[in-house]
């Protein structure tokens, strides 16, 4: 007599599987015990994805070059080393660059850059995302409405305009600050303004997923059983909602960085950016541009950044895809 | 009928809405929009103040603002003198609304049969080379195709003009830089939405019945697969229509997305404003067709 609510085979089935928290713990830390959870099998169904594999390889590449290159490279990156416009050479491997800087270490010190600006825009937009949509799930009624308003509002607003402000906006409080004598890092502060700008614009359709998550998480029998144990909404949401988020935002986040990316690239080219002489991809590709002319055409200033570029890119796509694939609940094996 | 109306007349506060968080946050960034200019006197410098309005409360600025709306007024640009807001959309929009839906076009063309194509033959070549070809054309963002496309189709083999505006052959260059990262999206959205619907009961029943594979495929699978597509195209085409900076800056082409950024830039408020504005608007009007033509494709949506 097996009746069809009966609790006996999901239990046997979590046995093997512990609660979601654990989940998301063994999916780093797969552990002696090699138990078939839907974390391995996540594990297994990337790597036999040979796409992403093959990117997440490439990706691992690029960052190692990116952290390591810049150091190993006999130039430094803003010093005038050779003359202006040299093609690419055994001694400047991707050409020189229009005041004679080394092209290939400048790329590989803007790869760093973009690809830093996108892991932490990225993490940025989770955490505002994820609140905001947690919250407003599980608070419900008014609070959830003016709450999603709020981003409906946003969203109708140009995000160009958005970043411009808040970026010119530090800026100008940057400005207040270092004629005040606070010593502040200009560079440094004008990454965290591009980040904040970046990642003031870039949690909205965090929040809405996260949201459209939790509102139909929060009528689960288990939110109810806290609830009814005396534990408060608070708890709730950080011991029983947030940690069964932990899929669909990783599959979001993965293909977040690679927006992200974009996005910095994209503001740099339009100068708002990072500042010259740093470089960032987008900045370099600007530079590469205004250099076309019908008379001579120096290809490499604009191939080698725009290819770099497009290379993080496909491998970021590809990953997250990848990622996705392997944490759709509903795959097969 | 209703539901257009009640649609219609919601858009009107939400306007309201987004005018006032679009001039609060122009407002609130420090600078004004006569900081860049020559050191004048305290004293002209108040006048200029004086003759925008610019010296009274917030308050009473966003009011005498949104008068001047009402009655289809967008104000004087605060840089370009002798230039009002509505001057200006009326010199830029054609521009920007021929290139836009040119490559919403190319965009749409180009994308839905690569990715249609791809998912009714899922596993097998065509699939391969059409989820590569979208993916590497999400790979190449408009100021990475622009200068690509310019240095070879224009400078190298000079096929087409690489700047200005005028003759068809103009019109190329920068709607391909604009088309080709869409395309890719659009190619990804379609595939998804079809492999998503091919696999529904629905058609199985249509085989049923003795329909041949095309029919299943184009008459009953295309209508639901292609509703991804459907609801992206709305915040896309009002995206595109407005203008791209990249594409206007790359190519010395005339169009809004210039006056955007510089005007944001600049602090020039009212055009900042006023461009959010129509942006805001062409996106309501555009999702509103986006949720008919959901109710006209899938006959399960139905609104009352």
């Amino acid at each position: 007599m097996n009746k069809p609510d009966s609790p006996a085979p999901v239990s046997g089935r979590r046995g093997a599987a512990p609660g979601p928290a654990g989940w998301f713990r063994s999916f780093f830390r797969p552990g002696p015990r090699r138990v078939d959870s839907p974390a391995r099998r996540a594990w297994q169904r990337f790597h036999r994805n040979r796409a992403a594999r093959l990117a997440a390889w490439g990706l691992g590449l690029l960052i190692a070059a990116a952290l390591l290159g810049p150091g190993v490279s006999p130039y430094e990156p803003n010093a005038f080393v050779a003359g202006a416009f040299e093609p690419p050479s055994l001694r400047h491997w991707l050409g020189t660059d229009v005041h004679g800087r080394d092209l290939l270490t400048r790329v590989l010190v803007g790869a760093r850059l973009s690809l830093v600006v996108g892991l932490a825009g990225a993490v940025i937009s989770l955490v505002i995302g994820v609140l905001w949509g947690a919250v407003a799930g599980f608070a419900g009624g008014r609070v959830d409405g003016v709450m999603m308003r709020t981003v409906d509002v946003l969203y109708a607003l140009p995000t160009l305009v958005f970043v411009i402000v808040i970026v010119t906006a530090l800026n100008g409080l940057l400005a207040r600050w270092e004629a005040a004598g606070v010593p502040v890092n200009p560079a440094h502060a004008r990454l965290a303004g591009l980040l904040l700008g970046i990642g003031s614009v870039s949690w909205l359709t965090m929040a809405r997923i996260v949201r459209g998550e939790v509102l139909s998480l929060r009528t689960r029998a288990f939110v109810e059983a806290a609830r009814v144990l005396g534990a408060g909404p608070g708890g709730i949401l950080r011991r029983h909602v947030l940690p069964h988020l932990a899929g669909v935002v990783i599959v979001y986040l993965a293909l977040t960085v690679p927006a992200v990316v974009l996005y910095e690239s994209f503001l740099s080219f339009l100068g708002l950016g990072i500042q010259p002489p740093a470089a960032s991809l987008g900045t370099l590709i600007a530079e590469g541009a205004a250099q076309i002319n019908p008379l001579r055409v120096y290809w490499w200033l604009v191939v080698f950044p725009a290819g770099t570029l497009a290379l993080a890119l496909l491998a970021l796509n590809l990953v997250g895809d990848g990622l996705r694939d392997a944490l759709d609940p509903r795959a097969v094996a | 009928m209703n539901y257009v109306l009640r649609r219609v007349g919601f858009m009107v506060p939400l306007l309201g809405v987004i005018s006032l968080a679009a001039f609060t946050l122009i407002r609130l960034a420090p600078g004004g929009p006569f900081d860049r200019e020559r050191q004048v006197p305290p004293e002209v410098e108040r006048q200029l103040r004086a003759r925008y309005h610019l010296d009274e409360s917030l308050g009473r600025q966003y009011l005498r603002y949104l008068g001047g709306l009402v009655r289809g007024d967008l104000g004087p640009s605060l840089r370009y003198r002798n230039h009002t807001v509505n001057d200006l959309i009326a010199a830029g929009l054609p521009v920007s609304l021929t290139i836009g839906a040119l490559a919403f076009c190319f965009a749409l063309g180009a994308g839905v049969p690569l990715g249609f194509y791809a998912a009714i033959r899922k596993g097998h070549w065509p699939d391969q080379v059409g989820n590569l070809a979208a993916l590497l054309a999400l790979c190449v963002p408009t100021f990475v195709a622009g200068p690509l496309l310019v240095m070879w189709l224009g400078v190298k083999w000079r096929w087409f003009p690489v700047a200005l505006w005028g003759t068809p052959a103009h019109v190329v260059l920068p709607v391909l830089t604009l088309g080709l990262y869409f395309a890719g999206r659009v190619a990804r959205l379609m595939r998804e939405g079809m492999l998503n619907t091919l696999g529904a009961p629905f058609l199985t029943a249509a085989r049923a019945r003795g329909l041949s594979e095309s029919a299943v495929f184009w008459r009953h699978g295309f209508r639901l697969g292609v509703l991804p597509v459907v609801s992206y195209s709305g915040p896309l085409l009002a995206d595109l229509l407005t203008g791209s900076f990249v594409v206007e800056n790359l190519f010395q082409i005339p169009g809004l997305g210039v006056f955007m950024v510089n005007g944001s830039l600049n602090r020039d408020y009212t055009v900042v404003v006023g461009l959010v504005l129509l942006y805001a608007g062409l996106l309501l009007v555009l999702n509103l067709i986006v949720d008919l033509l959901y109710a006209a494709l899938d006959p399960r949506v139905r609104y009352e």
